[in-house]
């Protein structure tokens, strides 16, 4: 051809460059991504490594803080066991936690249903009514719902918190499932119920099924929130045996001026670890979840 | 004739009676009829198929099926299958799992439930029906559109309805296809023998299907008739425009509309029996599948207008554009329209 756009020499040329650029552009993707794994990982194994140091290791100034100086032991995790409510504190958060999961799915999903199907003309004012009661800030919050926990006899209780937490997670959940459920094409309950369902009937053989990511989503949220949340847990329980692990373990572990530093490490690396696997096993659904709810919400 | 499906002066609206969807409907379908609702979108159309069907409920009006008021109950009690625009199916079950579904919700005139076995046997008859006992075990994003199109239709056939709902189930075909489903989807309501309720806003398919068909506009029926009554005799200039490709020339002349449709607008010589003559000044040809379509304009008849001849390839009169010819239309095809209701009436005096 006489038109040709390159010539044999000049592709070759060109292909070399083109193959070095794409060589580059991975060296620094494949970098960059295991500097953000270190960035990420870093106070893990800090904490891992912490929490196996002895005494003298820890407090002597001039050691490296990154490697053992000393023989690692492990007597500070042994005593978080045996000489703290650590136990307890994991136990309650668990049993807290799988309960407000509980409660959000049981009231969050047929609301948001109701909210996005049942064709009321409140229900647009109602769904942002129920986002705005997220907006209130829990230090402010906590002041009133005092008086309530109070008045329910469950102050010093782990029960407050399975009462209290569903105050965040199911306006949230119940958010995140009306832009799951806007995504869902109505025709297919619809057609359940032609096929000859109840709208009951309709709804948990042909919606809950289609909108398991979503409920994946909720599942993660409300657990890890459970876990986390520090303001009302410190505010209404204060017995030891009574605390969850977001407040038991800088209270207890911290008395006075006296930090059980190594046992603390422990304890967090210990909660952490958990649920970071939970999460990476989660991951694809979770992040599908919020992109879903955040486009079509 | 006995009647399957029948809606009573039927009316819907929306938004607190802001919209006005369905407008004084009354139809009835015979049994084992194939009625075909046609119109264009916005008309009511899939209002009124959803109203049959339960799903939503009307303003006023009363809906029958099987010669009782099914007002008020629920969409699974009133004996139809119905399938969506969008074939609705169940996206995380099998294509056998589909087609089972509704069997599980039903009860035997026994009152049992019917077993695994026979809900199976069942499912299996129906998929042989349409040709789909292959793809049982598939799910529905591994199919194409034609085979959704059939699992929807084996799906509605177990349920042993009284009729058939079918909210326009080719629209979601390539045009090929479409021709061939057509002719699949009459032979098979004619092997089971079904009354059916099918909305399109295609008239191809209205007049391809239907024993009778609703031409809807507005939310209210313009015409009910078979296709060819509602193709040869128009009941008003709605119906004259919207059915015929292209539609009926409509000439203004005193008061009211003159009509005929452009195959009968022929040169004088292929025209028999009592017929008026019209000079007809050509524009341009398109020559189309075999035919010869003519745009160009009409005097003497009326107001001088724009109008198309359609040409059969049987006609072989020379013709070209910038040219005036002398055309004929017969005066059995005249239809008269009053210019300001839209509506029938009767002939007045059009010779020359």
């Amino acid at each position: 051809m006489s038109t040709a756009v390159v010539d044999p020499a000049q592709a070759t040329r060109l292909r070399r460059h083109y193959r070095r650029r794409h060589l580059l552009s991975r060296t620094a993707l494949y970098t960059a991504a295991v500097l953000a794994a270190l960035v990420c990982a870093g106070p893990f194994g800090y904490g891992a490594i912490t929490a196996l140091k002895l005494n003298a290791d820890l407090y002597d100034a001039s050691n490296n803080p990154f490697v053992f100086n000393e023989p690692a032991t492990l007597d500070h995790v042994v005593f978080l066991f045996t000489d703290t409510a650590f136990a307890t504190f994991v136990w309650n958060t668990m049993w807290v936690g799988l309960l407000v999961v509980a409660i959000t799915l049981a009231l969050a999903v047929p609301a948001a249903y109701a909210l996005t199907r049942l064709d009321r003309p409140w229900a647009g004012p109602m769904g942002i009514a129920i986002f705005f009661v997220y907006l209130v800030p829990p230090t402010l919050l906590f002041l009133s719902l005092s008086r309530l926990v109070v008045a329910t006899g469950l102050q010093d209780s782990t029960w407050s918190l399975v009462l209290i937490y569903p105050t965040i997670t199911i306006p949230v959940s119940t958010w995140l499932l009306i832009g799951f459920l806007k995504a869902l094409p109505r025709d297919i309950e619809e057609q359940a119920m032609v096929d000859g369902y109840s709208r009951l009937g309709a709804f948990t053989r042909t919606v809950v099924p289609l909108l398991f990511p979503g409920v994946v989503a909720i599942v993660v949220f409300a657990f890890t929130l459970v876990a986390s949340e520090f303001i009302y847990a410190l505010a209404f329980v204060s017995p030891s045996s009574e605390k969850v692990v977001s407040t038991g373990v800088p209270t207890e572990l911290i008395r006075g001026d006296v930090f059980f530093w190594q046992s603390l490490q422990a304890a967090g690396v210990l909660i952490a670890v958990p649920i970071a696997l939970l999460f990476n096993l989660l991951l694809a659904r979770f992040i599908s979840g919020f992109t879903q709810g955040a486009v079509k919400g | 004739m006995t009647v399957a499906v029948e809606v009573r002066d039927l009316h819907k609206s929306f938004d607190r009676g802001r919209v006005h969807a369905i407008n004084g409907v009354d139809l009835a379908t015979g049994e084992g009829e194939y009625l075909v609702l046609l119109g264009p979108s916005g008309c009511g159309k899939t209002t009124l198929l959803r109203i049959i069907a339960g799903l939503e409920q009307p303003s006023a009006g009363e809906v029958l099926i099987g010669g009782s008021v099914v007002n008020g109950l629920p969409p699974r009690v009133r004996k139809i299958a119905m399938v969506f625009q969008s074939y609705a199916l169940y996206p995380h079950k099998t294509v056998l799992g589909n087609i089972v579904f509704p069997l599980k919700a039903q009860r035997l005139d026994n009152g049992q439930r019917p077993d695994k076995a026979q809900r199976r046997s069942k499912a299996e008859w129906s998929a042989e029906l349409l040709g789909i006992s292959h793809l049982l075990d598939r799910k529905p994003r591994q199919l194409s559109g034609g085979e959704r199109q059939r699992v929807a239709l084996a799906r509605a056939l177990v349920r042993d309805p009284q009729v058939f709902l079918l909210d326009e189930p080719l629209s979601n075909l390539d045009a090929k296809l479409r021709a061939t489903a057509r002719d699949e989807l009459r032979r098979f309501q004619q092997r089971v023998g079904t009354t059916t309720v099918y909305v399109t806003h295609d008239q191809a398919e209205a007049m391809g299907l239907g024993d009778r068909i609703a031409v809807m506009d507005a939310g209210t029926v313009r015409q009910l008739g078979p296709p060819a009554e509602v193709y040869d005799d128009p009941a008003d200039t709605f119906v004259a425009t919207f059915i015929g490709s292209p539609p009926m020339n409509l000439v203004p002349r005193d008061g009211v509309f003159v009509g005929f449709r452009p195959e009968h607008l022929l040169p004088p010589e292929y025209v028999s029996g009592a017929r008026i003559t019209v000079p007809f000044e050509v524009e341009r040809i398109e020559y189309l599948s075999g035919d010869r379509h003519a745009y160009g304009s009409v005097s003497r008849l009326g107001e001088q207008t724009r109008v198309v001849a359609r040409l059969p390839a049987t006609v072989t009169t020379p013709l070209a554009g910038g040219q005036t010819h002398e055309f004929a239309v017969a005066t059995r095809r005249l239809c008269f329209f009053d210019a300001s209701s839209g509506l029938r009436t009767d002939p007045v005096a059009v010779g020359a």
